[in-house]
């Protein structure tokens, strides 16, 4: 089975790929994806999708508060100390909203890059972009893939078991 | 590819209007997925319409201006201009406020809006983010034009240097840098990552190898998946809640630079959120600017229908109304401190040589923008548009009132002097439209200028695109 990537039935409404989409996890399946022109809501969770991403970009962010911080009180306090009119060195109130503006910065580009390296991206060429239909993925169709990795993958079963969820199509994606 | 036969139709609802006779459509009847996605995506595929090539060589053309008096500034330095002592600060500053300020609204409408779960975003937050981010290029580049030096611009930067030496953090010029500068990036982030799903879009559209391989490129791989579309949304949706502070912190930031100097008529703690709601104010406005001929010229009247030109009005006058209370207090807190330089500033302000200057500001802030109240003009594009104008204008004048006007009769009046611009100092305001509209034109014409990926998904959820 090392040839094919996996099953791909086509449908032509968000409904039906959420009723899908929860039939193939109730039957067991855990190695599929759906795929739509738009979130569909209630599709990850349907499929079984978790994500980490907010807690990364708590951490990102607090890394970017505390390390701005640091470095005013370093720079201002430590390496350089200037009287301005006898106010402390380490006056944290002008501190203040340099470590908000970093504190913004570092979880703002935590979440850009965690989001697109959790997912994989960039990644030019999938097996899925050797199907000619599923450019309609972009526009007006929605898909579900059933891989061949799943360990309950057989491809005459899974076949017959995406036919009777009522596809547009059914077409099995090279690798 | 056989026909979009089953996509939802949104022709179960007709023109309707509130009982108040505002427009609640937020997408015209019989919108399909596939009528968004031609009306959306085949632009930036096709050969760009006459209008386009007039815009764009107008706007190229102004940029040509600005790149000729930005050399000559970098030869000659800034003695160029109009400045002297005491108005150090002069066009740089004022066209520097301006733009940070046009740029706020374009995060007010991805951010705050996309927060309170306001639908009518949708077909004008691309647009906006744009605005965004061409109108923070040219803010950005003010300062460092109107340094001595601007080729040292990198010595604002915290980085361990060969003289020991480190930025003054304690300094509102220094937090400048760290606000616009994040303001930039979070702002190119959130408008990449909402634009990857559409360039997928254009990509699987694209009919010539050399589109598809461009927009295959800039969409990273992107192919719906949920679990990538998981990720992307809550990505999305904390960008827009860490943006949503940038858009009050940003222009706070910028008004310390006046407010904890102790100049009279910047020395005033009303100065952030007036700073704010006048940012907004000039950012809806300079959106309506953009939105109504663009609109007009690729007729996308079915996707930004007159609902949303309504709701910018309304928001202008209410950020206009902030602005305009703003004014008094000012006047009002002179009077009240018994200061007598707060007083003679306020006096010298709206009765001394710059007094017409004052008055064209009330009249363009103030006076104009009441025409809003009206439902016939909110729902006219054209005059909407010639209101808008005038509050752009109007904004400009602000800056040009509280930074110009207050600096030009110091305490002792040995230190009074007038500042007039020079010919230099207008290309440069003018050259700065020039390479925001540049940045504009080339936008429309290669990206995706609406949301797509939002826009079906209104097309999918009807009820959403009609309520009020």
């Amino acid at each position: 089975m090392s040839e094919t990537y996996g099953l791909l039935a086509e449908f032509s409404t968000p409904e039906a790929l959420m009723h899908a989409a929860e039939e193939a996890y109730a039957a067991g399946f855990r190695q599929m994806d759906g795929y739509a022109p738009f979130p569909v809501e209630g599709l990850p969770e349907a499929l079984g999708k978790k994500n980490r991403l907010p807690l990364l970009v708590l951490i990102g962010g607090i890394i970017g508060g505390l390390g701005a911080y640091f470095m005013e009180w370093y720079a201002n306090a430590i390496s350089y100390p200037i009287n301005i009119g006898g106010r402390p060195t380490n006056s944290w109130p002008s501190f203040i909203p340099i470590t908000f503006e970093l504190t913004v910065l570092c979880a703002g580009l935590t979440a850009f890059f965690a989001s697109f390296a959790l997912n994989g991206l960039p990644r030019p060429h999938h097996p899925l972009f050797s199907i000619p239909e599923f450019d309609r993925a972009s526009q007006d169709r929605f898909f579900l893939c059933i891989e061949t990795k799943d360990p309950k993958f057989h491809p005459n079963e899974t076949r017959a078991f995406l036919q009777q969820l009522n596809p547009v199509s059914i077409t099995e994606v090279p690798e | 590819m056989n026909a979009p036969d089953q996509s939802p139709l949104t022709s179960d609802f007709s023109p309707s209007t509130s009982p108040l006779g505002y427009p609640t459509n937020l997408l015209a009847p019989a919108q399909t997925y596939e009528t968004v996605n031609k009306t959306i995506a085949d632009i930036p595929l096709k050969p760009a319409p006459g209008p386009w090539w007039v815009g764009f060589i107008i706007a190229f053309l102004l940029l040509m201006m600005f790149l000729v008096a930005v050399t000559w500034l970098f030869w000659k330095g800034v003695g160029i201009w109009g400045i002297n002592i005491p108005v150090a600060w002069g066009f740089a500053i004022v066209n520097f406020v301006w733009w940070v300020g046009i740029a706020h609204a374009g995060t007010f409408i991805s951010a705050i809006l996309l927060l309170l779960f306001q639908p009518w975003r949708t077909a004008i937050n691309r647009f906006t983010e744009a605005m965004t981010l061409f109108a923070v290029c040219c803010a950005g580049l003010m300062p460092l034009l109107h340094l001595g030096r601007p080729w040292v611009f990198y010595w604002l930067l915290p980085y361990p240097d060969t003289m020991r030496l480190w930025p003054q953090f304690r300094s509102p010029l220094v937090w400048d840098v760290f606000a616009v500068g994040t303001y930039f990036t979070i702002s190119l982030l959130f408008w990449y990552l909402g634009l990857v799903p559409d360039l997928a879009t254009v990509r699987d559209r694209a009919k010539k190898l050399w589109q598809k391989k461009v927009y295959a490129f800039f969409a990273l791989g992107w192919r719906n998946s949920a679990a990538h579309w998981q990720r992307h949304q809550i990505a999305y949706l904390l960008l827009a809640g860490l943006a949503t502070p940038l858009v009050l912190s940003v222009h706070s930031v910028v008004s310390f630079d006046f407010s904890v100097a102790i100049v009279p008529g910047w020395h005033s703690t009303i100065f952030p959120p007036y700073f704010v709601a006048g940012a907004i104010y000039s950012g809806f406005a300079m959106s309506l600017n953009i939105v109504i001929p663009v609109r007009k010229i690729y007729h996308l009247e079915n996707l930004i229908t007159d609902r949303y030109l309504n709701n910018m009005a309304n928001i202008m006058l209410v950020t206009g109304m902030i602005v305009a209370y703003g004014y008094f207090i000012e006047a009002l807190m002179a009077w009240y401190s018994g200061d007598i330089f707060e007083i003679y500033m306020m006096i010298n302000r709206a009765f001394g040589p710059y007094g017409w200057v004052f008055w064209t500001l009330m009249l363009c802030n103030v006076l104009v923008p009441q025409t809003l109240w009206s439902a016939r003009i909110r729902r006219n594009p054209v005059l909407l548009f010639i209101v808008a104008l005038f509050i752009n204008a109007g904004m400009w004048i602000e800056r040009f009132v509280i930074v110009i006007t207050s600096l030009h009769r110091d305490y002792p009046p040995a230190m009074w002097a007038m500042f007039y611009p020079t010919k230099w100092d207008w290309m440069t305001l003018f050259g700065s439209v020039g390479l925001f509209l540049t940045l504009q034109f080339l936008f429309i014409r290669f990206v995706p200028m609406i949301s797509i990926s939002e826009t079906r998904e209104l097309v999918a959820e009807p009820e959403k695109a009609n309520t009020l």
